[in-house]
């Protein structure tokens, strides 16, 4: 991951900002410039819950590189309380407990490094509440 | 007033117990359970190091403090296991919470009396009247060499204390430090594993140190051990704090509330700390509280604080450090603990 990109990126990834049109109060994360319900281009930037629910969820037995040391992992899609869905992995999960439905919380984790001597990459991942 | 208003800790989930590992090295396990009395230590997951553990550590404080984390002006993490060699873990740990970016930050280093360096100077900030809040935070995924009588202890947690003079939960009445050049442990640059002097670690260092810090606490403070509710000393294992309280003439129910160490582990800079959090969260108004770290190299930094009211409004605000020790484990074998560890070789 370039450095760039993820500088750019950490109040999405370490706040959970989203942008919240203030014409019809959409909420979009990560925040957009044209509002997809409305249109207008106004926007308050707001934080997300930290708490939400387990929508649906699969296992990662064969990762990428960067990831194959973790395997096997989930990877979910949560509702935060608020409506909002971020897709996470799911950290410190015992696969066979987990259920969709169940109340899942936010929590600041390392996601992968560049490499040996590149910068780290944290970020947000669920953890069962 | 000046003092705590808000704490926090954080444990990791995993666990490895020490007979797990005595069994790994052919070694006695009796020796290290009874001899040290350590029985298990927390282990940090493979996404866990120093600033996740402290941004975990750091929203418990928040939550029992309730303040606009904008109002906090300095941010001091002390850690011997800061994840990068130079760039600061505040750095990080400041927008993970939304502090700053008008904040001083600095990463901390004193082997295991880092995290009360760290409280030390935030302390001190707030009380000079240079800011109204300050945090102080000690955190590690501390690291034994394989075999070594370090890894039965080495382990992983954190404590955050923001320091603030409304609402203070703990006044901070006196503190007193005490340092020498003490080469009782140590690692040079680029070296994956400390060393240590062995017995050496014990009466010249530790016991020296914390003596020499409690010492000079009671007599600055006209205060004798009977007049302290709890006790908490640095824990490198479960037999040094109840130990080096003996010779104070601390009894054993002043120090059982802190005593997390046989359960997990030594956290290095996140130790006294963490064993401070576990006083809080049972503390009454009105107790008075005992603590001096020990960091190797050497020295110890003591506080004497005073729990007031506001304590009973914040304790039931975040996790308390007796339930993340207790509840949700997941125990690991020593093949598992060794790839969470990264003690193995791997292919680039
Ligand atoms: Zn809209």
């Amino acid at each position: 991951m370039i450095t760039a990109r993820y500088h750019r990126e950490i109040p999405q990834r370490y706040r959970l900002e989203a942008g919240k049109c203030l014409a019809c109060g959409h909420l979009s994360f990560p925040p957009r410039l044209v509002c997809p319900e409305c249109k207008a281009k106004k926007f308050e930037t707001v934080t997300l819950s930290d708490e939400g629910t387990l929508v649906t969820f699969t296992v990662v037995r064969v990762a990428s590189d960067k990831f194959s040391k973790e395997t096997p992992f989930p990877v979910g899609i949560v509702e935060l309380n608020g409506g909002v869905r971020v897709t996470a992995q799911i950290a410190d999960a015992n696969i066979d407990e987990l259920k969709i439905g169940q109340k899942l919380r936010i929590v600041f984790r390392r996601i992968q490094d560049d490499g040996k001597a590149g910068i780290l990459c944290y970020g947000y991942k669920a953890i069962m509440a | 007033m000046v003092g705590i208003v808000g704490y926090g800790a954080y444990l990791p989930r995993y666990r490895i117990k020490a007979e797990t590992i005595a069994r790994q090295w052919g070694t006695d396990p009796e020796a290290i359970t009874r001899g040290l009395q350590l029985y298990e230590k927390t282990v940090p997951g493979q996404d866990e190091d120093t600033i996740t553990i402290s941004v975990s550590a750091a929203r418990y404080a928040l939550r029992r403090a309730q303040i606009d984390p904008q109002e906090i002006g300095a941010v001091y993490i002390g850690s011997e296991s800061h994840p990068y060699a130079v760039k600061p873990s505040g750095t990080i740990l400041i927008d993970a919470l939304g502090i700053g970016p008008n904040v001083h930050v600095a990463s901390y280093e004193f082997a295991c009396k880092a995290g009360s360096e760290a409280m030390y100077v935030a302390y001190s900030h707030v009380k000079a009247g240079e800011m109204k809040y300050a945090l102080g935070i000690g955190a590690d995924t501390s690291q034994g060499a394989p075999g070594d009588a370090l890894e039965y202890s080495a382990s992983a947690g954190g404590a955050a204390f923001i320091m603030g003079s409304e609402r203070v939960v703990a006044e901070i009445l006196f503190t007193h430090s005490y340092t020498s050049d003490t080469p009782d442990f140590w690692r040079r640059e680029g070296e994956s594993y400390p060393r240590h002097g062995g017995r050496f670690t014990g009466d010249p260092a530790y016991f020296k140190h914390i003596m020499g810090a409690a010492t000079a606490l009671l007599e600055k403070s006209k205060m004798s051990p009977e007049d302290f509710k709890y006790a908490v000393f640095h824990m490198p294992n479960g037999k040094f704090p109840n130990e080096v309280g003996k010779r104070l003439g601390f009894k054993k129910e002043q120090l059982e509330a802190g005593w997390i160490v046989p359960w997990m582990g030594n956290t290095y800079s996140g130790s006294s700390p963490t064993g401070l959090a576990a006083i809080l969260d049972v503390a009454k108004p009105g107790d008075l509280i005992f603590m001096v770290s020990f960091g190797s190299g050497a020295g110890s930094d003591g506080f004497i604080y005073r729990v007031t009211d506001e304590i009973t409004k914040v304790q039931d605000r975040a996790p308390k450090l007796r339930e993340m020790l207790d509840n949700q484990k997941t125990y690991l074998n020593y093949g598992e603990y060794a790839k969470f560890r990264r003690k193995i070789k791997l292919n680039d």
